[in-house]
């Protein structure tokens, strides 16, 4: 699924020129759970927009998806997000298209399906994370862990074999972001999707397989807690 | 649609409509936009209107002629200035095997006193034999039989108010006399002509009238000839044959050759179609600015949002479309007012003026063209912004 070998990456140029990620080694199975945690600043971010695609790699080896990132052009990391699900810090929803629509942006990245496939996909979609009954609400009339549902709804719509979190419970309350990582989870297993998350909520901590603690550019392993007992 | 599988087929590929949705959910902004295209687009229907509106008043009675051919003199420079040629030089074409008929006009500007006011005023004063047919509305043959009579004119009703009451007298049975040159005449009857840019108003006179009023003529000239060819007979070959065979002191037109002539004086020797233009030049500007600001704020509003779906996988080149498109909405969004708009301008325009100011194919397409090109030029520079959308920036 992911393999990353002696990744190293830096930012700025000359005298500025700082290391970000230093040597960085991480593999995840198909199906397989990830939380990346780490204090602020320490290159989580990094990692994920290089395994996501989304920057050049510099140095060291990323293979996604059976794809090799290194020397990879635009066009090919753009045919690769396509595979990739991701679901941002903010929502990240188009402001202007209801529910329904902004998922169905996420389906109608789907090769060879008419629109009313793709529509009622998107549909099945938001009935999956419980918001059958606000198809047609616009973002804004969405409560915060709603429009984090239609945001995983619209990553899992292009049916992706790997899915990127950037912290999605940043901006919700203990209950909401319980709510939601326990819905990624459970609809990635049902897609044998590989989740890629990255957080530093600690009282998100036991969806994981598999915890990967980072600091200063590098990886350590960290032991999966056990699950927080039920309140 | 299931006759037509082929559009079937593109119908269901159809993606959310993005630059549609972008556009009407801010409605406020969309109103601006719309508001200000539609400006522009009056604009440069009011400035085009009036240019060629003007050009086309210079040739209103140039257009009523029934002829294929015309004849004039090299040293005639437009309407205002027709100098004379040989009558007989028209008789000559009759030699040529297309030529069907001819009739000589006498043509000149005349002082005209109004008959209520006594102030003079010079109005275009056409001569021609009452049996000759002169222009092509068939009306004119029975009402030119009271030129027979000497001294007697036929006044064109459409003339300035200034020329004064002449056929509100005329309808009221009363006989309307007046004063050309210090002859006296008498109206004999009203024709619809319209006023041009050369003369304020019209009248008709038989030819030995004409001599009358202005015993100045030599005789034996006159100032226009027109040509009737046979049907099925090629103006073109027909003019080169006359070139060919008449002397060099006559010059041979098409009729539309004859109207371009008079068009074109009018276009080179005042500066109406450059002021015109630059009118609708900054209608066009400022339209091009309003559009363009529009766009830029609403991608530069939306860069997050296009960031994300770049982040998503969608294509660059997509996403461009999707400006653009928004640039193809607002243009045909906006033209519909403005065409609207200019249709009524035009109907008060013609009524206040007299101008001949109407809403043709060419000027529309010129004005919906413009309007395309200042969308999609705006969207053009709008995109530019989309290369700041950088995927990996939104985590």
């Amino acid at each position: 699924m992911v393999e990353v070998e002696g990744l190293c990456h830096w930012y700025g140029s000359g005298e500025m020129r700082r290391q970000v990620l230093q040597q960085v080694n991480l593999t995840i199975q198909p199906g397989e759970v990830v939380l990346l945690t780490g204090p602020s600043g320490c290159g989580k971010t990094t990692l994920l927009t290089l395994v996501g695609a989304l920057r050049q790699v510099q140095q060291g080896h990323v293979r996604v998806l059976g794809q090799d990132l290194n020397g990879s052009n635009r066009r090919q990391r753009q045919q690769l997000r396509q595979r990739i699900g991701m679901i941002f810090q903010g929502h990240n929803l188009l402001r202007c298209l209801s529910a329904e629509q902004n998922v169905q942006m996420g389906s109608d990245l789907l090769p060879n399906l008419g629109y009313r496939a793709r529509r009622d996909q998107a549909r099945e979609w938001l009935r999956a994370v419980g918001l059958g009954d606000h198809l047609d609400k616009l973002p804004h009339g969405l409560s915060g862990g709603q429009k984090q549902r239609v945001a995983i709804a619209r990553a899992l719509a292009a049916h992706p074999r790997l899915l990127l979190a950037d912290e999605p419970t940043a901006a919700l309350d203990k209950q909401s972001g319980r709510e939601v990582v326990d819905l990624l989870k459970r609809l990635a297993r049902e897609q044998h999707c590989a989740v890629l998350m990255v957080t530093h909520d600690p009282r998100i901590l036991d969806v994981a397989d598999r915890l990967v603690q980072m600091e200063d550019g590098r990886l350590i392993a960290a032991p999966v807690p056990e699950p927080e007992p039920a309140l | 649609m299931s006759g037509v599988p082929g559009l079937a087929a593109i119908w269901s590929r159809r993606k959310i409509p993005l630059a549609w949705l972008l556009l009407t959910r801010q409605p406020a902004r969309l109103a601006v936009a719309l508001a200000g295209i539609s400006f522009a687009g009056i604009l440069m229907f009011m400035q085009f209107g009036f240019r060629d509106g003007l050009f086309d008043a210079s040739v209103t009675v140039h257009k009523l002629f029934d002829a294929d051919l015309v004849l004039i003199s090299p040293r005639s420079s437009s309407s205002v200035s027709m100098a004379g040629f040989p009558r007989r030089r028209l008789v000559q074409t009759l030699a040529d095997p297309d030529v069907a008929g001819i009739t000589p006009v006498h043509w000149n500007l005349v002082i005209w006193r109004n008959p209520k006011d006594l102030s003079t005023r010079s109005i275009l004063a056409l001569g021609f034999e009452p049996g000759d047919p002169l222009f092509t509305d068939p009306g004119l043959a029975a009402k030119a039989k009271v030129l027979n009579q000497r001294g007697r004119v036929l006044f064109d009703e459409l003339s300035r108010p200034e020329f004064g009451p002449v056929a509100e007298w005329f309808r009221e049975g009363r006989t309307v006399e007046s004063e050309i040159g210090g002859k006296r005449v008498r109206v004999g009857g009203l024709v619809g002509l319209g006023v041009s840019f050369g003369a304020d108003g019209n009248i008709l006179t038989s030819s030995e009238t004409y001599q009358h009023l202005l015993p100045n003529t030599p005789p034996g000239s006159i100032e226009v000839g027109l040509i009737r060819l046979r049907p099925g007979s090629d103006p073109a070959v027909v003019i080169e044959r006359l070139k060919n065979s008449l002397p060099k002191d006559v010059n041979v037109f098409t009729k539309q050759g004859f109207m371009d002539f008079e068009k074109d004086y009018w276009r080179s020797s005042t500066a109406i179609g450059f002021i015109f233009t630059l009118g609708a030049a900054m209608g066009f500007i400022v339209g091009c600015v309003i559009v363009y600001q529009i766009l830029y704020s609403d991608v530069s509003d939306h860069l997050p949002e296009y960031a994300t779906l770049m982040a998503m996988g969608y294509r660059l080149p997509t996403l461009l479309g999707v400006v653009a498109r928004e640039g193809l909405l607002l243009a045909l969004l906006g033209y519909l007012p403005a065409y609207a708009a200019g249709q009524g301008l035009y109907s008060l325009v013609r009524s206040a003026t007299r101008l001949p100011v109407y809403m043709d194919t060419p000027r529309a397409v010129l004005v919906f063209s413009l309007i395309l090109v200042m969308c999609m030029g705006s969207a053009g520079m709008a995109m530019r912004r989309l290369g700041d959308a950088d995927p990996a920036e939104i985590f």
